[in-house]
């Protein structure tokens, strides 16, 4: 598809230790447009969160992007950039980085200063992008906080990250995402640590901003509940590579890969009738330094097609809605 | 026949200032609970952080002392005693029939025993049987909760978050428990593993006759655990109801908006959902009357003054609202 | 039971904490060397006077001021080590005697030869050492780094100073760690008032600047006790503040514990207080304790070492390392005998490897941090 906003490509992060090699990323590729949501989910250690830093060049060291592009389209019909080749601590990176791409994480308050107000750390991101005077930048900054549902944002503005609740400061760490005017945003299971009806808030405002500001947002989580709710397209992550990506619809109504059908028969589901076993998947997620050959799905997986899926990994296969599917067995059918 | 029955239990902490620590207040984590819990049932609490469902479940356990009310436990055929006056010198044979399953599998073992030592622990400070009793019991709950023999002599840290929760469960019945506390048993686990260790708890229940107090937060497993279910607001049970009543005929305004909330997983059922506005109301400075009111959307002028009573509404479904018999309220499934 | 090859996955899951510390202890190259370093000194400690030359007590004018001797290993091309005898030469300047190698006469060295009587390990009398110089006449010996002005011999002393100065880090570590567990076990354990105390108390021994509280202690000490006796007093001087770090320690550690799921696990399935205090909870910060004393030894080593040096500490003829750079500070021996300055040596070596050491085990202590 033409006119992405963000591609990724071929995508390939290491982590050398001294236990060996942890490969996180083993090719991942897709792509991000305008005012569309792309959802990353998948299990612990699947790679969707190495995926968002490496698109923001912040993956902890020893983490290496060893091969693979990460393009960036240009504002005002300047050529793309690959962020792969920028220095990490580049101007241009550090630029883009908080004023192209803005990040929501999990957790605010480790993400927010304790030292400095709501209204500074906002400020601050203000003026690095937007060079505006201090006054202007605290003006900017009320009305960032109005934007994300703060109420009185005037004296809000003032306060500490500690003096706010969960779902507040999730909400002034959008309005810092939010703060360069980015196109894009990247909301690393931005509601995982939240009670269900604050969940339910933060969810509904990022709908609204991305409406507002037609902005392509990137959510990362485990959870295909918020995934159906908020994604238009979604890639399902395991062990380092996107084993099947589609449409929200096609996902959850006619998935193609054998660990998106399982996944989503085992998820517990307030629709369900009561007292009813869950279907599961046999074993657990292998340990990274542990993957095992081939499609690495392979233990686990009920259309396992012996001598096949354990050679080699499969190829991505293009698919008629414009996904993809990395599997033998789908081919097949 | 009834095994548990909690009669107005109050958990109030104080709150102390200034150098001399004066009482300046009380925090009322838990205030006026009551409920039972029959043999081979399963009852969960449920609600928000902060809603007193932990501290409920830990007075039970007396890894609290509660400040009032009862706790009745008749885990045999003798009269019940109350855990909350019982002598600690009697608690330990009380506490046999009780036992409890943590939420962080990687917090609750000791790191620095082998899984065959953690399972054999209670039976051990309890006096039962001899070594090799002991070792035969510890493999036989190994098979119970489907690890492998070979785990016996392993260390925790060899194992998977799933794999060292069935390793708690395992401990928790070791002494032939009557009633297991099970404490977000699931919530720290991957989708996939979630799956597992549900229909574990599920089979065990059925093999064991065990009765559960599962307390979650997340609706979606609470449906598929539960034959009845209990929800806390800002320490005080707001409704209780049979599973499929209470999803189906939510009759208090917070039951509906939880489950309103609650991300369906499947992109067609996106709707309109009630979003509740404000936060959880602070259990030091609860406001007047229903502690519900300033963000029920069907509050009247009563809900502000008058602090509502829990109503049966037949078949053992209570609300505590002042307009249960006039409302019509929206489940799901 | 059969022998099986264990794979690499099932050796790790079957460790045990103590080998899982040890396995990432010795991936810390510098800790590894150090602790070696630590263990060659205790070695020294317990060997000192099998490896010390001459009796360190013993006074000779005549030897006054011998600059260190070289060994020479060969002799005619084959392996026979000797040194030097020595020859006085008369300053013609100073009036001074100097000594000077004198290359006519060869003095074998003799291993495991005969030397001054002491008793090995403080308990086989005997008079073996490692080496010593045959047909030593009056002003002939081995001297490896030569000798201070009342002519003892400085390589011996150094190395029975190294005892004292070691042991009684030791023995002070000793006092604290039992005083640090008890009472930090307590106050963690226990809470409440009982912690406020102790933690009053720790503030307030931790509020008295350290040295002049030494100063006056150690004034305080009777002139004429006994070498042992000042010993003891210095060792119970030195541990009064070092305990109140790993009571802190312990304290806290205690308090991390108690809220931890897996005390409560052990709670609720009846285990005595005991049990889990010895079973749950020591283990768990038992590898912590001895990374904190590793890390508090060296400050007991230069505590003892600044006090005798100031001369409120040991006296001689207390041998330590704090007493040999006292007889090192005067400006004329410097001048006269640099190498005086050699029983710095020991005193940062031995320092810098107890921090490493220290680091490495604090590193390696939580496998599963």
């Amino acid at each position: 598809m033409s006119g992405a906003l963000l591609s990724v490509q071929d995508l390939v992060v290491h982590f050398h230790q001294d236990e060996g090699i942890l490969r996180a990323l083993e090719g991942v590729s897709f792509e991000v447009h305008r005012g569309r949501t792309l959802g990353l989910v998948g299990e612990s250690g699947c790679g969707k969160s190495v995926t968002a830093r490496s698109i923001l060049r912040i993956v902890d060291r020893p983490g290496r992007i060893v091969s693979g592009r990460i393009n960036l389209d240009g504002r005002r019909g300047e050529p793309p950039i690959d962020l792969t080749a920028l220095p990490a601590n580049s101007r241009r990176m550090r630029a883009i980085r908080g004023g192209r791409i803005g990040l929501v994480f999990q957790e605010p308050m480790t993400s927010l200063s304790v030292n400095y107000t709501v209204g500074n750390q906002i400020a601050e991101v203000v003026r690095e992008h937007q060079g505006l005077s201090r006054a202007a930048a605290h003006a900017r900054a009320i009305e960032l906080l109005r934007d994300v549902g703060i109420p009185r944002p005037e004296r809000r503005v003032d306060e500490y990250p500690f003096q706010l609740s969960g779902g507040l400061r999730q909400r002034v760490m959008i309005a810092v995402a939010l703060a360069g005017d980015p196109d894009i945003l990247i909301a690393d299971e931005p509601t995982t640590a939240l009670d269900v009806t604050t969940q339910a808030q933060i969810l509904n405002l990022m709908r609204r901003l991305q409406r507002e500001k037609n902005l392509a947002l990137i959510l990362i989580t485990h959870d295909m509940g918020v995934i159906a709710e908020m994604a238009d397209e979604v890639a399902v992550m395991y062990l380092g590579r996107i084993v099947e990506r589609g449409p929200v619809d096609q996902i959850f109504h006619a998935p193609r890969h054998p660990y998106t059908r399982l996944l989503l028969r085992s998820i517990p589901s307030v629709l369900a009738e009561p007292r009813t076993p869950l279907a599961t998947i046999s074993g657990s997620v292998p340990h990274p330094y542990q993957r095992p050959s081939g499609c690495p799905f392979h233990p686990r997986c009920p259309d396992h097609i012996p001598a096949t899926c354990e050679a080699a990994m499969p190829a991505e296969t293009a698919t008629a809605d414009g996904g993809c599917v990395r599997c033998y067995a789908a081919e097949h059918t | 026949m009834t095994l548990l029955e909690v009669k107005d239990l109050r958990k109030y902490y104080a709150i102390r200032r200034g150098l001399l620590q004066r009482r300046v207040g009380e925090v009322r984590a838990v205030d006026g609970v009551s409920f039972q819990i029959a043999r081979g049932e399963t009852l969960s609490l449920v609600g928000e952080s902060g809603c007193g469902k932990t501290t409920v479940s830990r007075c039970i356990m007396r890894a609290l002392d509660a400040t009032s009310g009862e706790i009745r436990f008749a885990p045999g055929d003798a009269p019940p005693v109350d855990l909350v006056t019982l002598p600690r010198s009697r608690l330990r044979s009380v506490r046999r029939h009780m036992q409890m399953i943590f939420q962080d599998p990687h917090a609750s073992l000791n790191p620095r025993m082998t899984v065959g030592d953690i399972i054999a622990e209670p039976l051990l400070v309890n006096n039962v049987g001899t070594a090799a009793d002991r070792r035969d019991r510890v493999l036989q709950l190994l098979e119970l909760v489907k690890l492998p023999r070979a785990a016996y002599s392993r260390f925790p840290h060899a194992f998977s978050g799933g794999q060292r929760q069935r390793v708690g469960i395992a401990r928790a019945l070791a002494l032939d428990p009557k009633l297991i506390v099970a404490d977000e048993p699931v919530s720290a686990l991957d989708v996939s593993v979630q799956a597992q260790i549900v229909n574990l708890l599920l089979e065990l229940q059925d093999r064991l006759g065990l009765s559960y107090l599962f307390v979650a937060h997340d609706l979606s497993v609470v449906k598929h655990m539960s034959d009845r279910v209990a929800v806390m607001y800002v320490g005080r049970i707001v409704e209780v109801a049979p599973t499929r009543r209470l999803f189906s005929k939510p009759r208090h305004p917070y039951t509906e908006a939880l489950l309103s909330a609650v991300p369906k997983p499947d992109p067609r059922l996106r709707s309109e959902r009630i979003v509740l506005q404000g936060e959880v109301a602070d259990p030091a400075d609860p406001p007047p009357g229903c502690a519900f009111h300033p963000r029920c959307p069907y509050a009247v002028d009563r809900c502000r003054v008058e602090v509502p009573e829990l109503i049966e509404t037949g078949d053992g479904h209570m609300a505590r609202c002042h307009r249960v018999q006039e409302l019509t309220l929206s489940g799901v499934g | 039971m059969s022998v099986t090859v264990l794979t690499a996955e099932e050796r790790i899951s079957h460790a045990t904490q103590l080998q899982l510390t040890w396995w990432r202890f010795r991936k810390h190259k510098v800790a590894l060397v150090s602790g070696v370093i630590i263990l060659l000194f205790y070695l020294v400690v317990v060997l000192a006077d099998f490896l010390a030359t001459s009796d360190p007590h013993a006074t000779d004018a005549r030897r006054s001021f011998i600059p260190p001797q070289a060994i020479h290993l060969f002799d005619d091309g084959k392996f026979r080590p000797h040194v030097y005898g020595l020859k006085g030469i008369r300053d013609p300047r100073t009036f001074r005697l100097r000594y000077a190698p004198d290359p006519e006469r060869k003095l074998p060295i003799r291993f495991l030869g005969r030397g001054y009587d002491y008793n090995l390990l403080g308990l086989i009398p005997t008079n073996i050492h490692l080496f010593s110089v045959e047909d030593a006449g009056p002003v002939d010996g081995i001297f490896l780094l030569g000798t201070d002005q009342l002519g003892r011999d400085l390589w011996s002393r150094l190395i029975v100073a190294t005892r004292i100065s070691l042991s009684i880090g030791l023995a002070g570590v000793g006092v604290s760690l039992v005083l640090g567990v008890l009472l930090g076990g307590i106050s963690g354990l226990y809470g409440g008032t009982v912690d406020t105390i102790i933690q009053r108390l720790i503030e307030l021994l931790r509020s008295v600047p350290t040295i002049p509280l030494w100063m006056g202690l150690a004034a305080s000490l009777p002139a004429d006790w006994s070498v042992l006796q000042v010993y003891f007093a210095i060792t119970l001087i030195i541990s009064l503040i070092g305990w109140t770090d790993l009571a802190r320690v312990v304290r806290g550690r205690f308090m991390a514990l108690r809220t931890e799921d897996f005390i409560l696990a052990a709670e609720l399935a009846g285990a005595s207080r005991g049990r889990i205090i010895f079973r749950h909870m020591l283990p768990s910060f038992f590898s912590h304790i001895i990374a904190a004393t590793s890390l508090a030894l060296p400050a007991m080593i230069i505590s003892e070492t600044s006090l005798s040096f100031l001369g409120l500490g040991l006296r001689p003829p207390a041998i330590s390392w704090g007493i040999l750079l006292q007889d090192a500070q005067s400006v004329q021996s410097l001048a006269l005998a640099p190498w005086l300055l050699c029983s710095a040596v020991p005193v940062i070596v031995a320092i810098l490897a107890f921090n490493f050491l220290g680091d490495g085990l604090r590193d390696a202590a939580d496998p599963y941090g």
